[in-house]
C-alpha cells in the first residue's frame, strides 16, 4: 500500500502540511462563494429597491445593536404557510444593500421581512415599550429606552459614505443631504419632504414616535420597520421571469 | 553580585519589540479614548490602554526578576515543557465556562419569564444571546482548545513550547479580546453577524493574536524530535489555519473611523449570507470540531492507555472530514433567496459529512478496544467516551436536518437550538472536561484527582440536564414547525405566531431546568479541580491509572 506511506512525506514536512491543509479548505468555500458575484442570475432585476433613507439607516443600525437577529429573521421562504401568513417570499433583491445582511436564523417572533406598514406607528410604539401591553402573551423584552433616546445623527453622512465607497448608490447629493433628510423624515414639517421622496422614492415621512420635540431612536427604527418589504409592488412582479 | 548579573543580562529582541509595541498601543488608545464618537467607544480605548500598560509592567517586571540566561529548552536531555500558559489557558477555559453556562441560564429564563429583561438595555435578551454564545464557543471552548493545544504539541513533539513571550501573549491577548467583545455586546457594540458579532477593532486585534498562536504552534512543531507529526496535532493545525482565514473572510469591514466603533460588512445581502454562513458552519466545524478532535486524539488514548483505533481512518477522517465541512454553509440557508444551486450543494456536502464524522467517532470509540471496563471504573474515560457518542448523534441529526424537506419544518425552530446543544454540551463541553480532568493533576504535578465520585456526580447531573434540555427542544422545535404550518379543514392557517409562541412556554421552563444541572455540574466540576491542585494528596480514591504497576505503554506515533 504505497499510497499510505505517501501520506509519511505529508506526516514529517509542517509546511507540505499546511499548504495541504489551505489547498483542501480552500475549495469548497470558492466554488460556493464566488459565482454568487458573476452569476447575473444571483440577484434578480426588479423595479422599486432603493438605498436605505438616512432614518431607516440609522434604524436599521439600532436594530442591529440590540440584536434583534437572535430572535426576528427577515427571509420569507417560498412555502405555502410562510407565504400566507408573511406575504410573498423574499427576493435576493430586496436585501441587496444590507450590510450586514440580517436574514436571521431563528424565529423566537414572526419573521419581519414584510412587516412595514402591517400594524401602525402607535401599534409599534406601545409594541416597542412594552410588548405585553398589546400583545399579552408575548415574550419579546421591552426597550422603553429607544423612545427616551435622542438618534445620534451627527455621522450619519460618514456612514453613508462608506456605504456608497462599498458600492451602494447613494449620490453625492444624498450625502450631503443626509442629516436634513434625517431629520425631515420624522418632522416633515419642519423640512422639505418631498425633496427626500425625490431622493428616496416612497419614503415614509411623519412623527413616527408621536414626540414632535426630538427625533429619537423610536423614530429611527419604527421608520425602519415601516419600510421593510414595502420596496417591490409584487403585483406588477413577475416571478417567471427570474427563474433560477 | 546582583549588579553584576543586572548588567549581564540582555532584554531579548521580543522583550524590547513588544515593550515598543504595548506603549505605541497605549498612547494610541489614549488618542482614541479622547477623540471617541461614543462613550462606549470610549470605554473600549481605556481597556485597551489599561490592558497595553498593564502589559508593559508585566514584561518590565518580568525582566527584571528573571534570570539573565532564558530557560532552557532541555533539562538534562529532556524537555523543560513550559506549562505557565497552558495553566492560565485551564484555568480562564473553566471560569469562562462557568460563567457561559451562567449566562445561558439567565437567557434561557428571560425566554420563559421575559419580565427578567428588567427594561435594561444591557441585559435585554437580544444583547445577552451573544454574550452567552461567544463566552462558551470563544472562551470556554477557545481557551480549552488553547491549554489543550500548546500541552499535547510539547508532550508530541518532546519539545518546549516555541518563544518566551509570544505564548503568553497569545494566552492573555486572546482573553482580553474576550473581555472586549463581551462588555462589547453588553453596550451594544456589535456586527449582528451570528458568532461574529465582534467589531473591527476587536477582530483586528484578533487577527494579531491569531497569528502569533499559528507560528508558536508551528514553530514547536519544528522542534519536534519525532520525525512523524502526531495525528492530534494535524487537527489543531487544520483548526488554527482554517478559522484565521474564516475570520479573515467573514470580518472583512470598513469602519466609519478610528473613533468610531461602527464598521459595514463589504459583502451585502445575498452574498453576505453565503461568506457568513461559510464562517458560521466552520466556526462549527473546525472550532467546535476539528480542534476538539484534537483533544480526543490525544486524551482518549492517553487516558485508556490504548493506542489510536486506526492509523489509516485517521488519515481518511481528517482529510476528508476538512475537505467536506468547508462545503456545507448553504444549508443554513434552505428555501432562502440564495441560489438553489447553492442550496443544492450545500445539502449533498452536509450528507457527504455524515461518513468523516462518524469515521472519526469510530476510531475514538474503538481505541478503547481492550480497555471497556476502564468506563465502569473512570469517570473520566466515561465522560469522554459519552462525549464521542454525542458527537455521533449531532454529525448523525445534522446531515438529516441539511435535506432541504426536514429544513422546511426545522428550520428557524428551536430544534436548532436543541441540535447544536446536544453538540456544544454533549461532545464539546464533555470532552472538554475529560480533557480538563486529565490536565488537571498532570499539569499540577498531583497523583490524581481530588474525588473521582464528585466527576460522577459531575457526570450524572449535567448528563441529565443535557437530556432535559435537548429533548425539550426536540419536542418544541418539532411542536413550533408543526404548529406554523398547520391549515384547518377550511384551508386557513390554523395558529396565529403568537399561539405558538405561548404553546413553548412549559419547554422552555424544562429547558431552563436542564441549564440550571449543567452549571450545577460544572460547578462540581470546578470545587473539585480547585481541591486537586490546592489539596496534598488526593482524598479518597486513586485514579485507577496510578494502581496499575506495569509499564505504561508508549503512545504510538501515526504512521
Amino acid at each position: 500500500m504505497s499510497l499510505w506511506n505517501k501520506h509519511a512525506i505529508l506526516e514529517k514536512n509542517s509546511i507540505l502540511l499546511v499548504i495541504g491543509i489551505l489547498i483542501v479548505v480552500s475549495i469548497g468555500g470558492l466554488v460556493e462563494v464566488a459565482p454568487l458575484y458573476y452569476l447575473k442570475s444571483t440577484i434578480e432585476a426588479v423595479d422599486g429597491v432603493r438605498p436605505y433613507t438616512p432614518l431607516e439607516l440609522a434604524g436599521r443600525n439600532i436594530y442591529v445593536r440590540e440584536g434583534c437577529y437572535t430572535c426576528h429573521s427577515q427571509m420569507v421562504r417560498p412555502l405555502r404557510d410562510e407565504v400566507e401568513r408573511y406575504g410573498h417570499y423574499s427576493l435576493a433583491a430586496e436585501s441587496m444593500y444590507d450590510r450586514p445582511f440580517q436574514w436571521g436564523s431563528k424565529r423566537t417572533g414572526p419573521d419581519l421581512a414584510r412587516v412595514g406598514g402591517k400594524y401602525s406607528d402607535e401599534w409599534h410604539r406601545e409594541h416597542l415599550i412594552d410588548p405585553r401591553s398589546v400583545v399579552p402573551a408575548s415574550i419579546m423584552p421591552g426597550y422603553p429606552w429607544l423612545a427616551r433616546t435622542p438618534v445620534d445623527a451627527r455621522n450619519i453622512a460618514t456612514d453613508m459614505k462608506v456605504q456608497a465607497a462599498l458600492g451602494v448608490p447613494y449620490s453625492a447629493e444624498m450625502v450631503e443631504n443626509a442629516r436634513a433628510d434625517l431629520l425631515t423624515q420624522a418632522n416633515p414639517d419642519d423640512g422639505d419632504p418631498d425633496a427626500l421622496q425625490q431622493r428616496y422614492p416612497k419614503a415614509l415621512a411623519r412623527d413616527f414616535d408621536g414626540n414632535p420635540r426630538a427625533v429619537t431612536e423610536a423614530d429611527a427604527l419604527i421608520a425602519y420597520l415601516q419600510m421593510l418589504g414595502t420596496q417591490v409592488d409584487f403585483s406588477l412582479y413577475d416571478d417567471k421571469a427570474n427563474l433560477r | 553580585m546582583a549588579q553584576a548579573a543586572i548588567l549581564q543580562k540582555r532584554m531579548t529582541f521580543g522583550e524590547f519589540g513588544l515593550l515598543i509595541t504595548f506603549g505605541l498601543l497605549a498612547f494610541a488608545s489614549i488618542i482614541v479614548f479622547a477623540k471617541a464618537w461614543t462613550p462606549e467607544y470610549a470605554f473600549h480605548a481605556l481597556l485597551f490602554a489599561a490592558g497595553s500598560i498593564a502589559a508593559i509592567f508585566a514584561i518590565g517586571n518580568r525582566y527584571l526578576d528573571r534570570p539573565a540566561e532564558l530557560p532552557p529548552e532541555t533539562i538534562d536531555g529532556k524537555p523543560n515543557y513550559n506549562m505557565g500558559p497552558v495553566k492560565f489557558a485551564t484555568v480562564a477555559s473553566v471560569v469562562w465556562g462557568i460563567a457561559g453556562f451562567a449566562v445561558g441560564l439567565i437567557i434561557a429564563l428571560e425566554l420563559a419569564y421575559p419580565w427578567l429583561n428588567l427594561d435594561l438595555p444591557w441585559i435585554s435578551f437580544g444583547r445577552l444571546r451573544p454574550l452567552h454564545t461567544s463566552a462558551v464557543i470563544f472562551a470556554f471552548g477557545g481557551n480549552a482548545l488553547i491549554a489543550t493545544s500548546f500541552y499535547v504539541v510539547q508532550r508530541t513533539c518532546r519539545a518546549r513550547l516555541a518563544g518566551d513571550l509570544a505564548p503568553w501573549f497569545v494566552v492573555l491577548g486572546y482573553n482580553f479580546f474576550i473581555v472586549v467583545a463581551g462588555t462589547g455586546y453588553l453596550l451594544g457594540i456589535t456586527q449582528s453577524k451570528e458568532y461574529a458579532e465582534p467589531e473591527w477593532y476587536s477582530d483586528l486585534f484578533l487577527t494579531v493574536v491569531w497569528v502569533v498562536y499559528f507560528l508558536v504552534y508551528l514553530a514547536t512543531i519544528w522542534r519536534r524530535k519525532e520525525p512523524h507529526i502526531f495525528v492530534a496535532n494535524w487537527f489543531y493545525l487544520a483548526f488554527i489555519l482554517t478559522i484565521a482565514v474564516l475570520h479573515l473572510g467573514n470580518n472583512a469591514t470598513i469602519p466609519l473611523s478610528l473613533f468610531s466603533p461602527k464598521s459595514y460588512i463589504v459583502w451585502a445581502g445575498v452574498q453576505d449570507a453565503m461568506v457568513q454562513w461559510w464562517y458560521g458552519h466552520n466556526a462549527v466545524g473546525f472550532f467546535l470540531t476539528a480542534g476538539f478532535l484534537g483533544m480526543m486524539y490525544y486524551f482518549i488514548p492517553k487516558r485508556a492507555d490504548r493506542p489510536i483505533y486506526s492509523y489509516r481512518l485517521s488519515i481518511i477522517h481528517f482529510w476528508a472530514l476538512i475537505f467536506i465541512y468547508i462545503w456545507a454553509g448553504p444549508h443554513h440557508l434552505h428555501y432562502t433567496a440564495l441560489p438553489d444551486w447553492a442550496q443544492t450543494l450545500g445539502m449533498t456536502f452536509s450528507i457527504m459529512l455524515w461518513m468523516p464524522s462518524w469515521g472519526g467517532m469510530i476510531n475514538g470509540l474503538m481505541t478503547l478496544s481492550g480497555a471497556w471496563d476502564k468506563l465502569r471504573t473512570d469517570p473520566v474515560i466515561r465522560m469522554m467516551v459519552v462525549a464521542v457518542a454525542f458527537y455521533g448523534m449531532s454529525t448523525f441529526e445534522g446531515p438529516m436536518m441539511s435535506v432541504k424537506a426536514v429544513n422546511s419544518l426545522s428550520h428557524y425552530t428551536d430544534w436548532t437550538i436543541g441540535h447544536v446543544h446536544s453538540g456544544a454540551l454533549g461532545w464539546v463541553a464533555y470532552i472538554t472536561f475529560g480533557a480538563t480532568y486529565c490536565l488537571v493533576p498532570w499539569l499540577w504535578n498531583k497523583p490524581g484527582l481530588y474525588s473521582l465520585r464528585l466527576v460522577n456526580w459531575h457526570f450524572w447531573i449535567s448528563t441529565l440536564g443535557i437530556v432535559l434540555y435537548i429533548s425539550a427542544m426536540w419536542v418544541s422545535g418539532i411542536l413550533q414547525g408543526l404548529m406554523w404550518r398547520a391549515y384547518t379543514a377550511l384551508g386557513f392557517l390554523e395558529y396565529s405566531f403568537i399561539e405558538t409562541v405561548e404553546a413553548m412556554h412549559p419547554f422552555y421552563v424544562i429547558r431552563a431546568l436542564g441549564g440550571l444541572l449543567f452549571l450545577t455540574g460544572a460547578l462540581i466540576m470546578a470545587w473539585n479541580l480547585w481541591k486537586t491542585v490546592t489539596a496534598a494528596e488526593p482524598q479518597s480514591d486513586v485514579e485507577p491509572r496510578e494502581r496499575v504497576d506495569a509499564p505504561r505503554p508508549v503512545l504510538v506515533p501515526a504512521e
